[in-house]
């Protein structure tokens, strides 16, 4: 497992980020960035929000840290666990089963030896399952990061993981730098 | 070939940026609207159209305008649903990914409409490519003047920003999106009041989808009677239905309302039939929430009247029969599908996804997955498919918001229509399938 270094502060880049968001709001009502700022701070703590990070959105937001944590924890997209450098989330609602979102989920389990909630003892990929992605017309598919990857096959998939564990993939990465 | 509104110039290379989408004519129903309309001109234009809400429940989109609270000191919002969430449903997203200047000048008009000074479009987080794409284009606009101060020297300005969601198919229902707005937790609001008076800030607030916003540009420059003349009864203008499923082309179609099913599903045209020369077996036809139909029944309406994409000849027969237009996701199921297992994934998605506030909800779709769970592995009984049902209608009616009723409609119409492949996984205590 890789050590995880937990994130302190945002650099300069990243705070003018964050005071640009939050001036879409009205006067007073900066707890609306909480959501943007939190998909940020989990990018750069190494794709989840540990305790320390969420307290740290608090203190930049001004809000108290339950008021982080709560939100936080409703949210599916937020890990308040550590995960791998690369989370392969595979869809499993009703259109991709329909398409053989089953059979890719196993395909992914047994190339990587995890279940769906698990990482590699590597530390480099989690594999999640979820709800539906709203890309049912081109299941089955699972999303990395950012990524959208439809249409899967084991075959495809193969190749895309071959491809991961080449470049070392790091599925988290601020998404406003997109 | 059908009009198209939305999605005319939906293959036209570089759409997404400003040049191309203006060369198309577009923005030009802002040019015009705000030089030539009032506000309440635009709004009398929407509801003349007949536009009806596209994000599921079908509310008349002018008459919606009509209820903001105009005399309220308070600033008041518009703000665009890109949630999508419902299971089948991937529609807006494809306006969002080719055509975001269509989405923009949408929300200009409506903004305008309303009062706005500050727009929102809420995109689910899992999207934020998406998200990313629709700001560049916002940053495009505000260059070319069609936001920010004093919109092209008319004396009206707009902010309009994205919001990520982050993963929570309730913050689609419009006061969870609010509430998820406001940086809180995504929890339904009791209604009333509704956001027309207490919305976003405790301000009035209109809320739209995605679809229903980018009919505007085409409403306004064509006027609201061209609109209207599109359609059947009550079901005025085009609709995106996102097919999926067992079909030969899965993908999003613009339909004029009124279409036959039928020809929907068979022609070249649209979904192209059913795939590897398989038979039809049941449709879903306005997203995971909507009542399951047997092929027989999606076709033809009880009466033997050909079935039709619209609101009235979708939802005949009642839920005995029939089923609703929904949100257009449209997931057609051939014979080899095991019905109990894919609503299991409904249920299992209802599940995971209900905010908890409720009981009935909360608990009513944690033992509706177990129990189904119990059915496909071999382990149910026969009183447990009447436990499904009893469970069901305990949840319908119950709730704070429709999602409770929405996990309910398809456990109860999977067995009214298909009770004999229950009982067989029960009599066989396995999987059929
Ligand atoms: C559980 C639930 C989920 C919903 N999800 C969405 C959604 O993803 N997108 C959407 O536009 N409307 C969704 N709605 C409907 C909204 O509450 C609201 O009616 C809609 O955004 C209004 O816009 P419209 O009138 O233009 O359709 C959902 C409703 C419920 C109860
Ligand atoms: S019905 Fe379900 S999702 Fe809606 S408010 Fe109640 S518990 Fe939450």
């Amino acid at each position: 497992m890789q050590k995880k270094l937990n994130l302190t502060e945002f650099n300069s880049d990243t705070l003018a980020l964050v005071r640009q968001i939050i001036k879409r709001y009205p006067e007073g009502r900066q707890k609306s960035a909480l959501l943007p700022v939190l998909h940020i701070a989990q990018a750069e703590n190494n794709g989840w929000l540990s305790a320390e990070t969420m307290d740290y959105v608090a203190s930049l937001l001004d809000l108290q840290p339950i008021e982080v944590y709560e939100v936080a924890s409703f949210y599916s997209m937020f890990n308040l666990q550590a995960v791998g450098n690369c989370v392969i989330e595979v869809c499993q609602t009703g259109p991709c089963w329909l398409n053989g979102a089953e059979e890719l989920l196993a395909h992914f389990e047994k190339r990587l030896g995890i279940k769906p909630g698990e990482t590699t003892p590597d530390g480099r990929f989690t594999l999640k399952t979820v709800e539906c992605l709203a890309a049912c017309g081109n299941a089955p598919v699972i999303q990395v990061g950012t990524e959208y990857h439809e249409n899967l096959t084991p075959q495809k998939a193969d190749v895309l993981l071959d491809k991961w564990q080449e470049e070392n993939k790091i599925s988290h990465t601020n998404p406003y730098l997109l | 070939m059908a009009t198209q509104i939305l999605l005319n110039n939906i293959d036209v290379p570089g759409l997404a940026n400003f040049e191309v989408y203006r060369q198309l004519g577009g923005y030009s129903s802002v040019v015009k609207t705000l030089k030539n309309l009032t506000p309440d001109q635009v709004t009398g234009e929407v509801t003349k159209s007949g536009l009806r809400g596209r994000g599921g429940a079908g509310f008349p989109a002018g008459m919606k305008w009509g209820f903001i609270d105009k005399k309220s000191e308070k600033p008041r919002y518009f703000v665009c649903n890109f949630d999508e969430s419902e299971p089948g449903t991937f529609k807006d997203r494809y306006i969002g990914q080719r055509n975001p200047h269509q989405l923009i000048e949408g929300m200009i008009l409506g903004a305008y409409a309303l009062g706005a000074g500050s727009a929102y479009i809420y995109v689910r987080g899992e999207l934020f490519y998406v998200l990313r794409i629709i700001e560049k284009a916002i940053e495009e606009a505000y260059k070319q003047g069609f936001l920010g101060q004093n919109i092209l020297g008319s004396g009206y300005s707009l902010d309009l920003y994205c919001q990520p969601g982050a993963g929570a198919y309730i913050c689609g229902e419009e006061t969870a999106l609010l509430e998820s707005l406001e940086g809180k937790r995504g929890n339904p609001r009791i209604k009333p009041p509704f956001p027309a008076l207490v919305g976003l800030y405790g301000c009035p607030t209109v809320v739209n989808n995605v679809e229903t916003i980018a009919a505007l540009p085409w409403i306004l420059n064509n006027g609201g009677e061209a609109y209207a003349a599109i359609g059947v009864e009550n079901s005025k203008g085009t609709k995106l239905i996102s097919a999926c499923g067992h079909i030969k082309k899965p993908g999003v179609y613009e339909i004029e309302l009124g279409l036959p099913v039928e020809e929907f599903i068979y022609s070249d045209e649209y979904c192209g039939g059913i795939r590897n020369g398989h038979k039809l077996k049941a449709v879903v036809a306005g997203g995971s929430s909507v009542p399951i139909l047997p092929a027989s029944l999606i076709l033809k309406t009880a009466a033997g009247e050909p079935r039709l994409m619209s609101y009235e000849s979708l939802s005949e027969g009642g839920f005995q029969s029939g089923t609703m237009l929904g949100s257009g996701g449209f997931i057609v199921m051939d014979e080899t599908t095991c019905i109990v297992k894919n609503l299991l994934t409904f249920a299992r998605f209802y599940h995971h996804e209900s905010c908890g506030q409720c009981s009935p909800c909360r608990e009513g779709t944690s033992w509706m997955e177990k129990i189904l769970h119990r059915i496909e592995n071999g382990q149910g009984t026969m009183k447990d498919i009447d436990l499904l049902v009893s469970v069901s209608k305990h949840i319908e009616g119950n709730t704070i918001c429709p999602l409770g009723d929405a996990a309910a409609w398809p456990v109860a119409s999977a067995i009214r229509h298909f009770r004999e492949e229950f009982e067989e996984h029960v009599k066989l205590q396995k999987c059929p399938f």
